[in-house]
């Protein structure tokens, strides 16, 4: 049970209960907060938990779901998910999706479906089906998931046009709100490694040695160039 | 640079507005996110939060100010 003490210049030193730092940490990363909350840290556990899960949620729902997705394939490389996949369990539906539809399964939870790239009115290709334009269609249609990757991945013929064509879809209709979801959930994954870090090695607090020590540096420089 | 030029470039700044609310949120949150992991105390992690934010803001400002100049070189 590691404990911290910070001294400080005046009144009390601050003392932090680590607990079981390694635990801490992957509560800390599987749900924001929760590491602090194991620390009986609840002030910030709280703080961490309700900045980083509405930045989080708020920019899933812009946009509308799909902006975390988790594709490491030529053509449709998400490497924002790397940082996305930092705020933990919110991020790990992703993951299941992308194993859903890796072998041309359709994603769960199911968000719309649209017409394929070979359909006959091709002006219709990757629009939304709605009772307006449906026409009775019956054939194979790309499917949205939510959190899943874009659809019509699994068509071996024209695999990574279709594939850019949907998340183009994506972009188009989503408008500033996919890019801004995607920032907004890539921000919260990052903040939570904070959170993270915070948990396992505690507040990167500035004790009054270190003060100290930081100060007489930037003496040392000051007097150097004064010299120079 | 013409008259209309700058008009353009002011409509756009204008049409932009709503996007660079977006940033508010975000200055708020990372700033209280960083706080909390200098500090325990949670007046400390408060004021060390707002200085991070007007911190945040100025660089920002400094930044579009540049950019809205460097518009005016064509």
């Amino acid at each position: 049970m590691p404990e911290i003490v910070y001294p400080q210049e005046s009144g009390e030193p601050v003392v932090v209960d680590l607990k079981d730092p390694y635990w801490a940490a992957f509560l800390a990363w599987i749900w924001p907060g929760a590491g602090h909350f194991y620390q009986k840290r609840y002030a910030k556990g709280f703080l961490f938990m309700i900045c980083i899960l509405s930045t989080y949620f708020f920019g899933l729902g812009i946009g509308q779901g799909r902006v975390v997705y988790a594709s490491f394939k030529p053509g449709n490389l998400r490497w924002q998910f790397v940082c996305q996949l930092g705020v933990g369990a919110p991020a790990l539906p992703a993951i299941i999706q992308s194993m859903k539809t890796k072998k041309g399964g359709d994603p769960y939870w199911v968000l719309c479906e649209r017409f394929p790239a070979d359909y006959s009115n091709s002006s219709l290709a990757f629009h939304k089906i709605t009772p307006e334009n449906n026409n009775d269609y019956t054939g194979e249609t790309i499917k949205d998931g939510f959190m899943a990757p874009p659809g019509g991945m699994n068509n071996p013929r024209r695999r990574s046009r279709v594939q850019t064509d949907t998340l183009g879809r994506w972009h188009f209709e989503g408008k500033h709100y996919f890019e801004m979801g995607t920032l907004f959930t890539v921000i919260a994954g990052l903040l939570n490694l904070l959170a993270v870090y915070d948990a396992f090695c505690g507040p990167a607090i500035i004790t009054p040695a270190q003060r100290e020590m930081l100060e007489s540096k930037k003496k040392k420089k000051n007097k150097r160039k004064s010299k120079q | 640079m013409n008259v209309f030029s700058i008009v353009d470039l002011d409509h756009l700044l204008l049409a932009a507005i709503p996007q660079i609310w977006y940033a508010l949120p975000l200055i708020v949150v990372v700033s209280l996110v960083y706080g909390a992991t200098r500090h325990e105390n949670l007046r400390e992690i408060l004021a060390h939060s707002l200085r991070n934010a007007v911190w945040c803001v100025g660089f920002m400002s400094i930044i579009f100010f540049l950019i809205w100049i460097a518009g005016f070189w064509n």
